[in-house]
Formats: structure tokens, sequence, C-alpha cells
């Protein structure tokens, strides 16, 4: 039986993360990711952690994947991929890479030095993990909090449109802006020099200008 | 009772799909969903190390991961809408400002 459950729900979560790389629309690639966390949760129950399956669906199939497919329907991305791709063969070098890289994870996990006295069930789900996070690890617990807050001005930031075009020389998008335009000019980029500079005198953007780099054909 | 080296065994396979995905893709939204495969590979690694010695640290663990997976996905994503508004395209090939 538990074998059963977790050959189904191993076989469901690779075939999904293959989904996900090898298919090139990136909602079908969010779609087999759900399905992909979803497995995992499957996985965590068998192993006996009901918490951790709980905050799996909660948190990642719930609230990153949220982001995720928000983002992808802000930016319609999808196109980037259908042309030809001007560095296929240095891509094509990642299978071999990655068939080593497995080869070696596999072989330090059947290498691994057996475990002391067989399986033993993990004690309690929830009681245990709340009476560990509250006494051995309460500092890294709190630290986490303190990471989520500086996360999330750190979005703020980033996502901050600034008031004018003088207004925001110093903010995070006038300096990535000012990075990119020096990289485009230094490469021969697709997109510098007056459009770049057309691009930051149509600030802001939220109002679409005529977007200088995209074929209107797709 | 299935053994644990079945659990590490199946997030080592899933470890290594999501670094090719990293390399191969040229859209960094399926990149970032990549990273989650490998976050989420070794979560499950965790959890079955874990379950092995009988002990819930490996949960522990697991939970501050997806803490930082959670932090990590709003910044990556924030700077993503930020380069695709200065650039209308998002490929990771033309992002190499930071290169050396």
């Amino acid at each position: 039986m538990q074998v059963g459950v977790f050959v189904l729900a191993a076989l469901i979560g690779v075939g999904s993360a293959l989904g996900l790389v090898l298919r090139r629309n990136p909602v079908h690639g969010a779609l087999f990711l759900v399905v992909n966390l979803g497995s995992i949760a499957v996985l965590y129950l068998t192993l006996g952690a009901q918490f951790l399956a709980a905050a799996q669906v909660i948190v990642y199939a719930g609230a990153i994947m949220v982001l995720f497919v928000f983002a992808i329907m802000m930016l319609i991305p999808g196109k980037e991929e259908t042309g030809p791709d001007p560095r296929r063969p240095v891509r094509l070098l990642a299978i071999p890479f990655g068939a080593l890289l497995l080869l070696e994870v596999l072989l330090m996990v059947v290498a691994r030095p057996a475990h002391p006295g067989g399986r033993v069930r993990a004690a309690g789900g929830v009681q245990a993990i709340g009476r560990l996070l509250f006494t051995d690890y309460l500092f890294p617990f709190e630290l986490t909090s303190v990471l989520l807050l500086a996360a999330l001005v750190g979005v703020l930031a980033l996502a901050k449109r600034g008031a004018g075009a003088g207004a925001t020389a110093g903010a995070p998008s006038g300096r990535i802006q000012g990075a990119l335009d020096a990289a485009g000019q230094g490469a021969g980029g697709g997109s510098s020099g007056p459009a770049a500079a057309g691009r930051s005198a149509a600030r802001p953007e939220l109002t679409e200008p005529p977007r200088p780099g995209r074929d209107p054909a797709r | 009772m299935v053994p644990g080296s079945y659990y590490t065994g199946l997030s080592a396979v899933l470890f290594a799909i999501g670094a090719v995905g990293v390399i191969v893709r040229r859209d960094p939204l399926v990149i970032f969903m990549s990273i989650e495969v490998m976050l989420n590979a070794a979560n499950l690694a965790l959890v079955a190390f874990g379950a092995q010695f009988g002990n819930a640290e490996g949960q522990v663990l697991v939970f501050f991961v997806m803490t930082v997976a959670a932090a990590e996905v709003a910044v990556g994503l924030a700077i993503i809408v930020a380069i695709f508004r200065l650039r209308r395209r998002l490929s990771v090939d033309d992002l190499s400002a930071m290169r050396w």
C-alpha cells in the first residue's frame, strides 16, 4: 500500500517536473509545478510529516504559485523561447552535465553509511515541530520574521514607481536602467542608445509607451 | 514500508531535473520555477532523513527553507517585473550587466 502510494506520487512528481522543463509554455509550466508540489505534499504525508504537507499546499501551491501566475499574467512571457536559440550548443551541454550531477548525487545517496537501528517514526507531527521551533530553534525562527520583513520592504522598493524621471535617479529602477543601458551599449544589444533614451523620457511607463523592442506581429 | 533511500533517490532525480531546467530554459519565470523544484527536492531529502532518524529537526529545517523560498520568490519576481518594465522583454541572455 505504502509502496504503491510512493511509486504513484514519485511518478507524478518526476513527470510533472519533466513537463515543467520540457514544455515551452510557462503557463503549462506553472500548472505542472503545482502538480509537482502536490505530489511532494503526498510524499510528506507518507513520511509522517502532516504539518509540512499542509504547509506545502498552503504556502507553495497557494501563495507562491499565485505569485507566479500573477507574474505570468502580467508579463505574458513565452515568446522569448520561440525564436532560434543563439546559444543552443552551450545549452545542450546541460544534458550531460545534468546526467553527471544526477549520477553524483545518487552515488552520494547510495554510498551513505547506513543509519543505526532501522527506521523510527518521527514523534508526532505539529507538536514536535512546534516544540522544536519555540525552544531549540527560537532564534532562527525569529530571524525568519526579519527576513520576511526585509523581503517585503525590498519588494516595495523595487516595485515602487518613481514620481518622475528626474526624481528617480537614485531609485533602484533608475540604477538598473543605468546598468542595463551601459551593458547594452557595450555589447551592442538590441535596445541601446536612442531607444533607451526614448523609454526614460516616456516615464511613467504605466501609460504603455510604444514598446520599442517588441515585434507587434509577435 | 518504503525504504528511506527511495525518497532520497527520488529527491536526487528531482534535483537534477531542476538543475537542467535552470540551465536549459531562457525564460526567467521558468528558471525560477525550476529553482523551486530544486528546493523541493532538497526539502524532500531533509524530511526523509528526519524520518529515518526519528526526529523532527529535518521538518523544522524544511519549515525554514519554505520561508526563505517565499522571500526569494517575492524578491525575484519583483526584480523580473522591474527588468521587464525597463526592457520590454524577458530573455536571460540579454541580462549580462552583472557578468564579469
